[in-house]
């Protein structure tokens, strides 16, 4: 073999073995991150976490339980507006939408989708909670529903797409109007898909926190969540991390292992339907 | 399908709080007395059933949610300007509740407590012009300590502050430099140095940072094991803060205090004065609309003046003074 | 007037299109009912950019584009300027391309042609979860291992080594415009890998074929005609990666180290837009703080709707031009 024929196949080599370690590297990131969470979590995590409300600055012990239900009901108060709108949109994208008003739906799911998240939170408190004269749940959930929708939207559209004609022309041919056809037969075809991408949204707007820092602040007790700032995790996680208090930071390592577990395992439930789904599809 | 299961499941998660307790009255402001704060407003609710919401993310942002009406009142280390209170729609008062220190908080390897500064060093430190801890002007005031040619790391405020403010009115009452330079403020253009959030973020920066120095309240300093500086103060003697010396600040101005209970005791006369003293003060609007809100919060000021002072000493800060506290009485009958 | 139209079927002449005959068919309904929604997000879209003009408008008057080149920040002067938080962000976010495209990229090529089906999709599907993991989880890690290893190792090492360029000189303090380019780094690798893995497995067999017939080496197929067929998927995810990068809140705050000034050192602190949004926002008062906040945000979603529209043109081009999988 030549030399040059050497240098090529060394080279080969090399750059391919490169690749694989990029890929470990990478890879082997997420594991880190989990590693760290569950061994400092995992030590932190306890029956007060769930239960006991937080105490003062720089006293020991309590908990996260009203940041939990908070971020609770902002994840739901966002669901109920995300979700329909997402949903509506989506199928309005797939099934009803002529060439120009749909570009330009589409254009703007994709910038709304694209908008920074603290930008939606500017924009939340310029909208909610100026006016309104307090912090709320309604304002955070309001903030995260503008980051749910175009997931949704475009999740629900391009499942839809992918359900065959054959299926609506049967629909049609025996008679059911186009809506019908829509809601009984092209929906629950894609169903397992469009499952899928509001679980990946949902999963996706909880863990966020810049939306809201303007919108439901914080707080350290109980809040009826329409009139008063509202303690959430994400929130929780960031003013205990910065704080110099061991006792915040475990705290803080406790709430991260929460949030993320629920993340992860939303986001491998989204994985799981979507794979088992797809060997049903006709 | 299944969202509206999902919804129903959900619901009366959202009412749930509302079910709880009273209103929540909600407050915001400073981080420098936020420990205080929120022993009372836990001691005050254990009390009187009533529940606060108090938010330590710096007296600006108080001052702004007062002004914007989102809060029911506020708090700042700092007395509100003219322009300020005239911003607001319904006319504050100020209430001062304890008085506390602004300490130099530092993380020197191998070096203990008790470091001695002057206001000279601290300005030229916070200026960047004293850039190692070796430095012969802080070496001039440190016989017999050794100090490491470390780097300084200056840490300051991110978010408007009324410790800032206290900080940097110091500076520019014993710096004619810092005065020209910088100015005093909650929120000024430092010349150097990194920016934590809140009193908690600058002690969390200035605790894992070697080699670094940064201003909070006495309380974050000793809460979490860390050194503080004695300082110089105005008569030449340098002084440990601590409850003595901020109570022996106080007493030596209490002659001057205005009605309207708007002034600065820093940098003030007294051998045993600790000079970054501070009073601070609780925003509260001379009209409150909402009867149960306004029995809620002069009730809390009462308990405050009488036994919540009690707490002021455990937590290193110091309690008012008598003439000081009989005048807020007075004060709170106002509120309308 | 719905009532009379619908109870008089003599006036149903074909040109007769009043909106109460159209919605007597469920269609109809269901079409208006998708409409509206499909509108409202149209709507709400146009009220946020109306709001980030309108929001904007004392300081883009007092400062006009001086803005963008000022380096004051004085709420207590009301002289605010852009440029270090422009800096910052666009600093953090290219050094964070300059770290996580090569390995991105190269994770990529692994997974599309070295990887066989179900082992590159699992491994795809670990690195598109590092995607979904909170902005401020990776702050609160970030915090206590990066910090750390930058002031005691990385730092120092980059300094000895390579302490003739400004770009490593001053103090290390852990925090600083690295320390955020490698978090950044980190975060941005799913959207380069997914991506650029999509737009290579999109470059038809028939090409690495080609290649191999030729008697080219797996590398040098890859390199010379793969790669370069699905550049504009590539330059997509890196756009992709950037405008992601660029908006970046939690995590670059919590290891920024907010100082207001340039710095040319990337061991120095500095800001970013999203960083000083978040410390600033909720506390500025008067007329000309809250206004110079809201048009830093509206620079910032300038730049991303940019950015954001190159890309996903760049990934549209590529996607469409044929599939390798049968």
């Amino acid at each position: 073999m030549t030399a040059r024929n050497l240098y090529r196949k060394g080279l080969n080599n090399v750059m391919l073995t490169l690749t694989g370690v990029c890929a470990f590297v990478t890879v082997s990131t997420l594991f880190v991150i989990l590693a760290y969470l569950v061994y400092n979590g995992g030590k932190s995590v306890d029956f007060d976490f769930f239960t006991q409300l937080p105490k003062g600055t720089g006293e020991l012990g309590g908990g996260m339980a009203n940041a939990i239900v908070g971020s609770a009901e902002i994840i739901a108060i966002a669901s109920l507006i995300g979700i329909p709108v997402g949903f509506f949109t989506g199928v309005y994208l797939s099934e009803w939408g002529g060439p120009g008003y749909c570009f330009l739906v589409r254009y703007m799911c994709d910038l709304l989708n694209g908008v920074p998240s603290i930008v939606i939170g500017i924009f939340a408190a310029t909208v909610l909670v100026k006016p309104l004269h307090h912090f709320s749940a309604l304002a955070g959930g309001f903030a995260l529903s503008l980051m749910l929708i175009p997931i949704t939207a475009k999740s629900t559209e391009q499942f839809l797409s992918e359900v065959p004609r054959s299926l609506r022309e049967g629909s049609l041919a025996l008679g059911a109007p186009k809506w019908r056809t829509i809601a009984s037969v092209v929906v629950p075809a894609a169903r397992k898909g469009i499952m899928t991408g509001v679980i990946l949204g949902v999963a996706r707007i909880s863990g966020e926190s810049a939306p809201l820092l303007f919108t439901s602040f914080n707080n350290q007790d109980w809040s009826n969540g329409m009139r008063d700032p509202v303690a959430s995790l994400p929130v929780m996680i960031y003013s205990h991390a910065i704080a110099p208090y061991d006792d915040w930071h475990r705290q803080a390592w406790a709430a991260g292992l929460v949030l993320l577990t629920l993340v992860l395992i939303a986001n491998i439930a989204a994985r799981l339907i979507l794979t088992r789904g797809t060997t049903t599809r006709g | 399908m299944k969202r509206p299961i999902l919804a129903g499941a959900l619901l009366p998660l959202l009412f749930a709080g509302a079910a709880a307790a009273a209103d929540t009255i909600n407050a915001a402001g400073a981080s420098f007395p936020a420990p205080i704060y929120q022993k009372w407003f836990e001691e005050y609710k254990a009390k009187a059933g009533v529940a606060i919401n108090y938010q330590g993310n710096g007296s600006s942002a108080g001052i702004k949610l007062l002004t914007d009406g989102t809060v029911d009142f506020a708090a700042s280390d700092v007395p509100m300007t003219d322009e300020q209170i005239k911003a607001v729609k319904i006319k504050p008062l100020h209430f001062p509740t304890v008085l506390g220190a602004v300490v130099l908080t530092y993380n020197i390897p191998g070096v203990a407590a008790g470091l001695k500064l002057s206001g000279d060093t601290i300005a030229n430190i916070y200026l960047g012009t004293t850039t190692r801890w070796n430095d012969p002007k802080i070496a001039a005031d440190n016989a017999g300590v050794k100090l490491p040619a470390t780097d300084i790391v200056v840490v300051h405020r991110s978010d408007g502050s009324g410790t800032s403010g206290i900080f940097t009115d110091y500076l520019s009452k014993v710096s004619p430099v810092w005065q020209k330079k910088v100015g005093a403020g909650n929120s000024v253009q430092w010349p150097a140095g990194l920016g934590g959030a809140q009193n908690a973020g600058v002690a969390g920066l200035v605790k894992q940072t070697p080699g670094a120095i940064g201003y909070v309240e006495l309380i974050y300093a000793l809460q979490n094991k860390m050194s503080f500086a004695d300082v110089k103060n105005a008569n030449g003697k340098f002084v440990t803060p601590g409850f003595d010396s901020v109570t022996a600040a106080a007493a030596a101005m209490t002659k001057e205090i205005p009605d309207d209970f708007r002034v600065s005791i820093a940098n003030g006369p007294g051998d045993k004065t600790y000079p970054i003293s501070s009073f601070t003060w609780l925003l509260i609007p001379s009209q409150i609309a909402d009867a149960n809100k306004k029995k809620a919060i002069t009730g809390f000021l009462t308990w405050m003046l009488a036994d919540g002072q009690k707490d002021a000493q455990g937590l290193s800060y110091a309690p008012l003074p008598a003439a000081v506290v009989a005048k807020e009485k007075k004060q709170i009958a106002t509120i309308k | 007037m719905a009532s009379t139209a619908a109870a008089q079927p003599g006036l149903t002449k074909p040109g007769n299109n009043s909106l109460a005959r159209r919605l007597r068919g469920g269609d109809e309904v269901a079409w208006l009912i998708t409409l509206l929604f499909a509108t409202s997000v149209l709507a709400v879209t146009a009220l946020l950019i109306g709001e980030l003009w309108l929001g904007s408008a004392a300081s883009r008057e007092k400062f006009g584009f001086a803005f963008l080149s000022s380096t004051m920040w004085n709420p207590v002067t009301d002289e605010f300027g852009a440029y270090p938080f422009l800096y910052g962000t666009v600093v953090t976010s290219v050094v964070a391309l300059v770290i996580s495209v090569p390995i991105g990229v190269g994770a990529a090529i692994y997974l599309s042609e070295l990887a066989g089906g179900k082992w590159s999709d699992a491994l795809t599907f670990l690195v598109e979860l590092l995607a979904s993991v909170p902005s401020v989880i990776y702050g609160l890690l970030a915090i206590f291992t990066i910090v750390p290893m930058m002031r005691e190792f990385i730092g120092p090492a980059l300094k000895s080594s390579f302490g003739f360029l400004p770009l490593f000189q001053g103090p290390v303090y852990g925090v600083g415009y690295l320390t955020a380019s490698l978090v950044l780094a980190i975060m941005i690798f799913p959207y380069i890998i997914s991506v650029s893995r999509e737009a290579l497995m999109s470059v038809p067999r028939e090409q690495r074929e080609a290649a191999l017939a030729l008697g080219a080496t797996k590398w040098e197929s890859t390199w010379q005609i793969v790669v370069p067929y699905a550049r504009l998927g590539i330059i997509g995810s890196i756009f992709l990666a950037f405008a992601r990068a660029l908006g970046e809140t939690m995590a670059v705050t919590m290891v920024i180290g907010n100082d207001n000034n340039i710095h040319t050192s990337l061991l120095s602190p500095g800001n970013t837009i999203p960083a000083i949004l978040a410390s600033e926002f909720n506390e500025a008062s008067g007329t000309y703080h809250p206004a110079a906040l809201i048009e830093l945000a509206f620079v910032l979603f300038m730049l991303t709707l940019i950015l954001n529209g190159c890309a996903r043109l760049l990934i549209l081009v590529t996607t469409s031009k044929g599939s390798a999988r049968a």
